[in-house]
């Protein structure tokens, strides 16, 4: 907060100090210069800016309300009947209990992502090696990882053999009922994801000053109540955004699922709905009245974490 | 003292743990790539060593059949063009925002927030048909185009770093008579070394592993990148593992090459570029 009223102030000064050396008004050729020059330099940002996201929003509002298949050069209004078909026809509804698997999931992922982090940021050998073994998978290609993991799950892949080292029998295709293929994609979302996380909260734990800790010892404060009374309460800005992101993500989860089965036995997700609608099935209007939802979805979760977290650190001016 | 030595060694063990966790699918993914056809049928499970390290057959059949040569240089096209343009893009918003006191710029700088809460996923339905018209739709332009589009990340990051920089260079360099122009390319542009290496690297790395854009927009073969080349390898080597493992791992070694010589930058980048 102080900072923006700083920020203005020098604002007023510096735009008083531009004026000041000068002793006659600038000519008014050169006053008009001064007021184009930062739109010479905002033309093509802001050209890409409404061509590449203002635009799809508007024209994917006006698509939604028509049964527009993508291709034919009339559009028919038909009203909200896209959004009735999409609340009450059970199969289109069903992505949404998809993302349920991934909601769990990033629970997972960011619980061991706060213990992981929380433990290397105090003293433990080989630190740099486990926080680089941690990381690294989220850097990785995404086709890559849906085929290092379909290989994983395979009949006679790694995971079975793995499992008849320790002597587990295991005679069963992981990705062959909606469950265990579900419960494998998302397991796959962790092993993914889980780095990025990690390093998030790596960051924020370190800029919490040493001192605390050093203080809480002398108080007789263990490894937990560091962790309880200083490192949580010390995070908890990126603690929420982690969660505001895993929920949006879990919504919109496309790349591994799609690579990995296709969609096929359960795991289509809302986003590899909408493509196979609009880009496979000729459906462009249902399948924006999907995306509408879908963005409201991520606008609403937004808005509440806003409303819970006040955020001071997204003040673009 | 007894029970500080068993915490310690339960978080050893736990980090071992998820260190095989971690490295164990990617391992038997390299050791499958090694592996000859006639190897993988005699099948001696996912864990059994190859009988010959130094077979890199598969890897040959992967690059040439694959068409990795020409997935490489489209990648490295599209990277050069579009990482190039988010700097000069983001750093011109950055500066004009920063800079300048004007009319409406309040307004442009909540198109530019509002814009960040569109999840690119969502839009990309009605995002197709505005590519189509332009008839960018199947060429190298289009993601170029969506990639350049406007990543706010960027944007902050460099609004970040020019604030930083203090007005007086620049108004000791108006005074020595620069414009704008010249201000922008001679002082601030080389000022914000550190933010440019940062979006360079975010970007280069979201850009070098993104399957959906390409995917869509891109459907020739002959216009395939890494991930999409990669993707179709599913088709006809469906039952050769040996094959796509080497596929797999020739696109993740650019990444373990980067990664082990940049490390510090690496995590630095994602931690400034993810929390925003």
């Amino acid at each position: 907060m102080t900072d923006t009223t700083e920020k203005a102030a020098v604002k007023t000064t510096t735009g008083a100090a531009s004026t000041a050396p000068s002793p006659a008004p600038a000519p008014r050729g050169t006053r008009v210069w001064r007021g184009v020059t930062p739109w010479l330099f905002l033309i093509a940002p802001l050209a890409l800016l409404i061509t590449f996201t203002y635009a799809p929003v508007a024209n994917m509002l006006a698509y939604s309300l028509t049964d527009w298949d993508g291709v034919s050069p009339e559009l028919r209004y038909i009203g909200a009947e896209n959004y009735a078909e999409i609340f009450t026809r059970e199969d289109l509804f069903r992505v949404f209990f998809v993302s349920g698997y991934y909601l769990v999931a990033s629970a997972v992922q960011i619980v061991a992502a706060l213990y992981f982090a929380t433990i290397l940021s105090f003293n433990v050998r080989f630190r740099n090696f486990f926080k680089g073994v941690l990381f690294f998978p989220y850097l990785i290609n995404g086709v890559a990882i849906g085929f290092v993991f379909l290989y994983f799950f395979q009949d006679g892949g790694t995971l079975d053999s793995v499992l008849n080292l320790f002597g587990v029998e295991s005679d069963r295709a992981w990705l062959g009922t909606p469950v265990s293929a579900n419960t494998s994609l998302a397991g796959v979302s962790v092993w993914r994801y889980l780095g990025l996380n990690f390093v998030l909260f790596l960051g924020a734990i370190q800029s919490i000053p040493g001192e605390l800790y050093e203080a809480a010892e002398l108080d007789g404060a263990n490894r937990w109540h560091q962790f309880r009374h200083i490192i949580a309460p010390g995070i908890k800005p990126v603690l929420t955004l982690t969660v505001i992101l895993s929920i949006s993500g879990s919504l919109s989860v496309f790349e591994v699922p799609y690579i990995m089965t296709g969609g096929a036995t359960g795991t289509e997700t809302f986003v590899i709905q909408t493509v196979n609608l609009a880009f496979r099935f000729g459906k462009t209007g249902l399948a924006s009245a999907a995306a509408v939802v879908l963005l409201l979805i991520i606008l609403l979760v937004t808005w509440i974490q806003r409303r819970l977290v006040p955020d001071d650190k997204v003040d673009l001016v | 003292m007894t029970r500080r030595t068993v915490a310690r060694a339960l978080v050893y063990l736990s980090l071992i743990a998820a260190t095989v966790v971690v490295l164990l699918p990617l391992v038997v993914v390299l050791l499958t790539s090694l592996k000859s056809e006639r190897e993988m049928t005699r099948s001696g499970g996912a864990l059994s060593l190859p009988d010959n390290l130094l077979n890199f057959h598969n890897y040959v059949s992967a690059f040439r059949d694959g068409e990795m040569l020409s997935a490489f240089a489209n990648t490295a096209v599209i990277l050069l063009v579009s990482v190039g343009g988010t700097v000069l893009i983001g750093s011109m918003t950055a500066y004009a925002i920063d800079r300048f006191t004007f009319r409406l710029r309040k307004l442009v700088v909540a198109l530019f927030l509002v814009a960040a809460l569109v999840p690119g996923v969502t839009t990309q339905v009605a995002t197709f048909q505005i590519v189509n018209s332009f008839g960018m739709f199947d060429s190298l332009w289009a993601p170029i185009a969506l990639y350049m589009g406007t990543d706010i990340v960027s944007i902050y990051i460099f609004l970040q770093f020019v604030r930083s920089i203090p007005v007086s260079l620049d108004e000791s360099a108006r005074l020595d008579g620069a414009n704008a122009f010249t201000i922008y390319r001679k002082i601030i542009f080389p000022l914000l070394k550190p933010a440019i290496a940062t979006v360079v690297i975010v970007k280069g790395i979201t850009v070098y592993n993104d399957f959906y854009i390409p995917f869509l927009y891109m459907p020739s073969e002959d216009l395939g990148v890494i991930s999409t080349s990669l993707f179709r390898f599913r088709g006809p080597y469906a039952a050769h593992w040996e094959v796509i493992s080497a596929g797999a791992i020739l696109v993740i070694l650019p990444t373990l090459i980067v990664f082990l010589s940049l490390q510090r930058f690496i995590y630095n980048g994602f931690m400034r570029g993810a929390t925003r």
